[in-house]
Order: C-alpha cells, then sequence, then structure tokens
C-alpha cells in the first residue's frame, strides 16, 4: 500500500507557541483516516502545513509523492480542500464560488455538480454574504466533492450541517472511498469519525497520542460487562485488567481492559454463564480518556503551582 | 390587597420603562468604542494637533515680516489657488491669522471629514457586516444605542480637537488670538460633525462597509468641488458646502461665528434621518436588497486575475467617475483664469502670462490626481491583505493557484487601475481645459502630464508589496508614504520644505508638468525601484506563512 500523507517529526512555532512538536502522521491510500483531537490541539496547523499555507519548521513532511510546500501548485490539482470555518466572497454567488474554486483547481465534473448540489440542497443563486454558516459549509464542499481529485482533506466539514446533511456528507464520502480515493478527515464528531474511519489518529498539544485502526484502538479501552452465572463469581478480583467490580449474589457487572478481555470470559465461564452482555468501548471514551489525562495532569500543575 | 403588593407592579412598570429605551446600553457601548479605538483615536487626535500646532512656528521663519507675507498674500489671490485651498480673505493685511486659515483650514477639514467618515463606517457598517452587531443587539441594548454611542465618540473626538486647537494655537503663534483660535477649531470640528452625520446615514444605505466609505468619500468630494466653483465664481455654489461655511467664518479676519449654525443644522437633520432608518430597517440589512445572482460564474471567474477585476469592478469604475468630475470640474475652471490674469496687467508683470498661471494650476490639479489615483492604487493593493486575513485566500491557495498568481491579481489590478484612473482625469481635465481655452494642445499636454505621474503611483504601491511580502502587519504604512506626499505636495509651496524633503516624494518628478519638465533621472530611478521592490516583495510572500492577524 501506498502512504498518501507522510509527515514525520513535524515543529511548527508561533512566537513561543509550540503548536506542532514533533508530529507524525501517516495515511495510506484509499484510506478514510481520522484526525481527532480537542480544540487547539494542532488539527488545523497540521492540514495547512500540509496545503504549503504554513512553512514547517523541522521535520519532513510529503503530501502524495511531493513536498507540499515546494510542490504546492501540482499538488493541489490533485487534491481539494475544505476549511472549517469557510468565509465567502459578500458579492458572488455560491455558484460561482463553486464553479471559481473548481476551475482554479483545473476543472468541475459538471455532473457531480449538478447532482451535488442537489443532494445538499443548495441555492447557487444566492450571495455569500447572504448565506447561513451550513451553507456557506456546503458551498465549500460542494467545490470539493464535484472536483476530480485523488485526495480530499476536511477541516471540520460538518460544523454547521444539519444532522440530514451530515448523512448525505457521510454518504459522499463513502462513495468516494468506493472509489479508492483517500480522504484526511478532521473532526469533533466522534461517530461520525466511527462510521467514516478506517483508521484513526488523535493529536495532543501538537504531537499524535495515538494512531490505528478502531479495533487497535478499542483494544486499549475497556469493554464493559454484565452476566448472570449459575454460581456466583469468586477471584475474578484477582485476574489483571479488572476495574469497577460489582458481585451482588449471581450478578456481576465490571470493566475489563480490553486485551484481557479472554482471561476475564474464561474465568466466568468456569461458574455456569447464563447471560453476557458486553459493552465495546466507543471512541468518546478513548478521546476522554486521552482528553481527561490531560485535564488531570493539568489540575495537578495548577495546584501544585498555586502560591503557597 | 396590602400596600406591598399594589407597590410591586408600580415597581416592575418601572424598572420596564427604565430598561426599555432605545438607548439602553449607550454608556458601556462609548467605552467599548473607546476601548476598541485606545490606539487608532489618539493618533488621529495626536496627529491633527500636532500637524496644525507644529507647523505654526515655521510661519515665522519662513514668512519673517509684513512684505513677505504680503508677496504670499499676492501669490494667493487669484482663480487658481483659491479653486485649489479656498476663498482669501484678508489679503490687504495679510496677518499670521489670515495665512492660517487660507492655508490650513480646508486641508485640516478634509483630514477631520475622513476620519469622522472612517469612524462611523468601522462601528457602524463594519460591524453590522461582521456579524458582531447581531451579538450585542441580542443583549440588552437599545436600537439606536451604537448609533449614538459612536456618534458620541466620534463627535467627542471632533469637538475635543477643536478645542485643544484653539487653545493650542495661540502659544504655538504669539500673533493668534485664543477666541479667533476657538473659531479656527470649531470650524474645522463642524466640517467634521458633518461628515460624522453622513458617515451615519451611507452607513444605513449600503450592506458593506466599503461602498458605505466610498459613498460618504464621495460626499466629501461633493462638497469640495462645490466649493472650488463657488469661490472661483458662482459664490452661492460654496453656500452649499459644509467646507465652505467653515471657511465663511473669516476666522482671524471677521471672525463669525453663525455660518457654523448651518453645519449644526445639517448634522441634525442627518442624525434625524439615521435614527428613522435604524427605526425601520433589519439589523445587517442595508437600504438596497441584495438580489440573487447567476447560478454559474461566467468565463471571466475561471483565474485568481478575474477574481480581483470581479472584486474590485465597482470600485474602480466609482473612483474613475470620481476622477473624471474632478478633472472636468477643474478643467472647467481654466477660463476664469485666463480672464483674471488678462483683467489684471500688474498681476502679469508678478505671476507672469497666463499660460505660466494656468500650467502652475494645472499641474497642482494633476499632483491633486495622482495622490487620489494613489489612494485607490493603495486601497486596491490592500485587498491582498484583506484576502487573507479574512481567510478567503486559503480556498484559493490550496487550489493549483501559485502565490506569486494570488499576489499578481491583485497587483495588477492596483496598477492598472492607478493607470485607469490617470488616464480618465487626465482625459477629462484636458478636455474641458481644452475646450474651455480654445486650446487643442492642453489634451496632449495634460494626458501627458497625468501619465507622467503614474511611475511614482506605482512607487508607493510597490512599497506596500515590499511590506506585504516581509512585513504584512505594516502594510498599513503605505498610507504614511501618501499622506507625506499630500503634505509635501499640496501644502509644500507654502511651508517651503527643504529641498531634499520635498524631492524625495515620489510625486515630485512630475510635479511642474505641463509647464516645466520631467525629472527624467527621477522617473528612471523610480521605475527601477519599483520594480526591485515588487519582486522582493513577491520573493517574500513565496516564503512566508500565510497568516490571519
Amino acid at each position: 500500500m501506498t502512504t498518501a500523507i507522510d509527515v514525520a517529526g513535524v515543529v511548527k512555532t508561533f512566537g513561543t507557541v509550540r503548536a506542532l512538536d514533533g508530529l507524525d502522521l501517516r495515511v495510506s491510500t484509499g484510506e478514510v483516516h481520522g484526525f481527532l483531537g480537542p480544540n487547539g490541539a494542532g488539527k488545523s496547523t497540521t492540514i495547512r502545513v500540509l496545503l504549503g499555507l504554513l512553512r514547517a519548521d523541522s521535520g519532513t513532511a510529503r503530501l502524495l509523492g511531493g513536498d507540499p510546500w515546494d510542490d504546492a501548485v501540482s499538488l493541489h490539482r490533485r487534491l481539494a480542500y475544505v476549511p472549517g470555518d469557510v468565509n465567502l466572497w459578500p458579492n458572488l454567488t455560491g455558484g460561482e464560488a463553486i464553479d471559481l474554486l473548481g476551475r482554479l483547481r483545473g476543472g468541475l465534473e459538471e455532473k457531480r455538480r449538478q447532482n451535488l448540489l442537489e443532494r445538499f440542497d443548495l441555492d447557487p443563486t444566492k450571495k455569500g454574504r447572504t448565506y447561513s454558516k451550513g451553507n456557506r459549509q456546503k458551498v465549500a464542499l460542494v467545490a470539493a466533492l464535484a472536483s476530480d481529485v485523488e485526495l480530499l482533506i476536511l477541516d471540520e466539514p460538518t460544523s454547521g450541517l444539519d444532522p440530514l446533511m451530515e448523512s448525505v456528507f457521510q454518504d459522499c464520502i463513502d462513495e468516494w472511498k468506493d472509489d479508492g480515493k483517500t480522504v484526511l478527515l478532521s473532526s469533533h464528531i466522534l461517530a461520525e469519525v466511527e462510521k467514516l474511519c478506517d483508521r484513526v489518529s488523535i493529536i495532543r498539544t501538537g504531537k499524535i497520542v495515538e494512531s490505528g485502526t478502531l479495533a487497535e484502538l478499542r483494544h486499549l479501552t475497556r469493554t464493559s460487562i454484565h452476566a448472570e452465572t449459575e454460581r456466583s463469581v469468586t477471584g475474578i478480583d484477582q485476574l489483571p485488567g479488572i476495574h469497577d467490580l460489582v458481585v451482588e449474589d449471581h450478578r456481576v457487572t465490571f470493566d475489563v481492559d480490553t486485551a484481557k478481555l479472554d482471561g476475564a470470559v474464561r474465568h466466568l465461564s468456569g461458574f455456569g454463564i447464563q447471560t453476557l452482555t458486553s459493552q465495546p468501548p466507543t471512541l468518546e471514551e478513548l478521546f476522554l480518556r486521552h482528553y481527561g489525562d490531560e485535564l488531570a495532569a493539568e489540575g495537578v500543575t495548577a495546584e501544585a503551582g498555586a502560591p503557597s | 390587597m396590602s400596600v406591598t403588593t399594589a407597590e410591586r407592579p408600580h415597581q416592575h412598570a418601572a424598572q420596564r420603562r427604565q430598561g426599555g429605551s432605545t438607548l439602553t446600553g449607550t454608556a458601556t457601548m462609548i467605552r467599548f468604542i473607546l476601548r476598541r479605538d485606545r490606539v487608532r483615536l489618539p493618533i488621529w487626535i495626536g496627529a491633527i494637533i500636532l500637524g496644525v500646532v507644529g507647523s505654526l512656528p515655521s510661519f515665522t521663519e519662513t514668512y519673517p515680516t509684513a512684505a513677505d507675507r504680503q508677496a504670499r498674500a499676492d501669490l494667493l489671490d487669484n482663480p487658481a489657488t483659491i479653486a485649489l485651498t479656498g476663498p482669501a480673505y484678508g489679503t490687504d493685511n495679510y496677518t499670521f491669522g489670515a495665512m492660517t486659515a487660507n492655508e490650513l483650514l480646508g486641508f485640516v477639514a478634509i483630514t477631520m471629514a475622513l476620519m469622522s467618515i472612517l469612524l462611523m463606517v468601522r462601528h457602524l457598517r463594519a460591524e453590522e457586516e461582521t456579524g458582531r452587531t447581531e451579538l450585542l443587539r441580542a443583549g440588552v441594548l437599545g436600537r439606536h444605542a451604537c448609533t449614538t454611542a459612536a456618534f458620541t465618540v466620534a463627535a467627542g473626538a471632533n469637538l475635543l480637537i477643536g478645542l485643544l486647537l484653539g487653545l493650542l494655537m495661540p502659544s504655538a503663534l504669539d500673533e493668534l488670538s485664543t477666541s479667533s483660535s476657538l473659531l479656527f477649531g470649531a470650524a474645522v470640528a463642524s466640517v467634521g460633525l458633518v461628515f460624522t452625520g453622513v458617515g451615519a446615514l451611507t452607513a444605513q444605505v449600503t450592506e458593506h462597509a466599503r461602498a458605505a466609505t466610498g459613498l460618504a468619500a464621495a460626499a466629501l468630494g461633493v462638497a469640495f468641488a462645490l466649493r472650488a466653483i463657488g469661490d472661483v465664481g458662482t459664490e452661492w455654489l460654496s453656500w452649499l458646502s459644509p467646507i465652505g461655511w467653515a471657511q465663511r467664518t473669516r476666522v482671524y479676519v471677521d471672525d463669525r461665528w453663525w455660518p457654523l449654525l448651518l453645519s449644526v443644522a445639517l448634522t441634525v437633520i442627518l442624525m434625524a434621518v439615521t435614527y428613522a432608518t435604524t427605526s425601520r430597517r433589519d439589523v445587517g440589512a442595508g437600504l438596497v436588497q441584495p438580489s440573487p445572482g447567476s447560478p454559474r460564474a461566467g468565463r471571466n471567474l475561471s483565474s485568481p486575475l478575474g477574481l480581483a477585476v470581479r472584486l474590485q469592478r465597482g470600485g474602480l469604475i466609482g473612483w474613475a467617475v470620481g476622477l473624471l468630475v474632478f478633472g472636468v470640474a477643474y478643467g472647467s475652471l481654466a477660463p476664469s483664469i485666463e480672464e483674471f490674469v488678462s483683467d489684471n496687467s500688474s498681476i502679469q508683470d508678478f505671476l507672469g502670462d497666463a499660460g505660466s498661471l494656468i500650467d502652475g494650476f494645472m499641474a497642482m490639479v494633476v499632483m491633486m490626481m495622482a495622490l487620489l489615483a494613489t489612494a485607490y492604487g493603495l486601497a486596491s493593493l490592500l485587498r491582498l491583505r484583506g484576502e487573507e486575513t479574512s481567510g478567503r485566500a486559503e480556498p484559493v491557495l490550496a487550489t493549483a493557484v501559485s502565490r506569486t498568481r494570488f499576489a499578481a491579481s491583485h497587483l495588477i489590478v492596483a496598477l492598472g487601475g492607478s493607470l485607469l484612473l490617470m488616464l480618465v482625469g487626465g482625459l477629462g481635465l484636458g478636455i474641458t481645459g481644452a475646450i474651455a481655452l480654445d486650446d487643442g494642445s492642453m489634451v496632449g499636454k495634460l494626458f501627458g502630464a497625468a501619465l507622467a505621474h503614474v511611475v511614482g503611483i506605482w512607487l508607493v504601491i510597490a512599497i506596500v508589496v515590499a511590506l506585504f511580502g516581509w512585513a504584512p502587519q505594516l502594510v498599513h504604512l503605505g498610507w504614511v508614504v501618501l499622506t507625506f506626499g499630500v503634505v509635501v505636495g499640496v501644502l509644500g509651496g507654502f511651508f517651503q520644505f527643504p529641498d531634499w524633503v520635498t524631492k524625495i516624494s515620489p510625486f515630485h518628478a512630475a510635479s511642474t508638468l505641463p509647464g516645466g519638465d520631467l525629472g527624467t533621472v527621477a522617473v528612471v530611478i523610480m521605475g527601477v525601484l519599483a520594480v526591485a521592490l515588487v519582486w522582493i516583495g513577491l520573493l517574500g510572500f513565496r516564503r512566508r506563512d500565510l497568516t490571519t492577524t
């Protein structure tokens, strides 16, 4: 499998702020890659470096086999970008903006443009100033999705879209994926990432803290188990990776590190399982665990730093 | 029913009345505006006061004796100069006071009008355009609070400048009395006040701040043109212009306060119309409703240059009409000058023949056109920075458009647009001048004079290109260069700056055309410098990060 995006050890500072602090990111060709992180973690900065809008201080970045800064123009013919905060020209209509952006990239697919306008229910005759946030987002989405490119770079593309339009967007990305094209999707909406993405990278304070397939990432989290057994369960608290254990007669509830799930279920089966429900970890939990750590760490340092 | 329960509704009603005014929150808004303009406002106020008060001591050096002053008065008292500065009062006994009024009043008044327009549009229409007003108006803020607060601040700034001028001018030049200086301050403040009202009103009419500023600036242009034509001959026209009213106080000569009542009355009317409009229209909307446009882009909208032309088309047409009118208006004054000189044989010994006076007048008019065209060029080039900070440059640069091609788009519009303005203005002045004087050679001469200024204009634009490439936060320094050009070019004759100061102005090389010679060497140097600066600027832009602050 070839690599569409390969970023290694990229550092970008703005004054004293280290926005990217040795960032590594790999996206293979043909995959939909989720790019997750709290506000201000460096998602947009990473994307701007990839687009050659910002120049990395150090580290290497490769995009579709080229250098995002030196080969910006030729690379941009092969990709489309949707910014997180779409600002349109006040006196241009949405249709004009779509055509302009498409032509600047090297042409639009006429049929797809028409089809997308219908699917996103967008009126192309309105002036940029009069569009709502969601409709401005749709203009940028149509302009990007109607072009014939290999790579889509989307920076929180569904912010401002209603649930109906979100599902249209998800269908579009699915079709895109079926065509074997690559997508980098920065998002806050975890359900969306879970639904669309093959692999996920989580960024925190300018570094990738977790990267892998959803299955791999789930492995790092806990599965919650609820079971009814013939005999009261004993000894399970001796097993590694068991948390929040509650035993009530023949009922038992606990969380288990997903890597230790096998041992826990084997142990349970010794007591005669009658019912068993397991809840797989959600991306949200994963996210909260990383983010929560950060909050806790900040809390600790804040206390430590308090004047004595 | 107890007494307390009976009191409560009464209290509530009182509170409702108190909280229900359309002016609620004005005081907070005033503090908010002062906070936002804590740098901008002191710079305007300080620059105007320092400019006036600081220049006064040089009067005694440049014109030490009564004879020197009288010589200056004789030079002034002709239709050519009057059309450019204002009616020359008190020239029979040309005191320092009369000199201050004739040479400075119009110029200071226009500066204050510009300050007022920019302040009002910035705090009214620009705020609505970005949607920030909506955020504020959703809070406890009366319908008229924003307008009232902006007016209070702008009017307050004008009155403060007027008062400080009145108090400080006498200390800088002993011959100026405090009472007359206060009238001078009031006169310039009155023009600022009227255009505070004009800015408030135009901010209601259009949806876009740029258009509101343009409309108000056009009103200022009309006010200036009315007094120019009125002062030279048809005097009642000057009585239609706020600048004319300020000059008709005959400050330092007769000290009449009453013409300023007209300015106050006009301001009241303008603000009344503004309030009436705010009560009727929607937040965010102008009086002109936007109409749907084309669902497809035309063929021209396929390149960054096509986009830049499309974005700037309306503004350029407006400016071109403005410069054409300016050229035609001043060209039509040429016969008054000719008549004046042939009627005064004594004047001919002093100023030369009618031809040289007309040439000098035309040179000044072309210079003013060049300054206006430069203002256009700067505003046009700064769209580049505007596109960058607004985030609209980002999706364009994420397509197959190189940095150079993107920057070149607005640069070409700025260079080509300023050239076009000089062509249009020069033709307008030349053709009307030729018809009025019955001298066909005027067309070519004035067209040439206008073209000769283009390299200087481009040099100022090129300076800003270099700033844009390497220090984008400083691009607005271009306005400082223009201001320098205005002061040297328009007031230079009066202040007699040292030679080197005059010569470093980009507008100096062509300043004596059509009568004198073109500084060819200077033009070549400026041309080379401009090309180098553009190249340096584009190089810098290719190497730097895109920024939004």
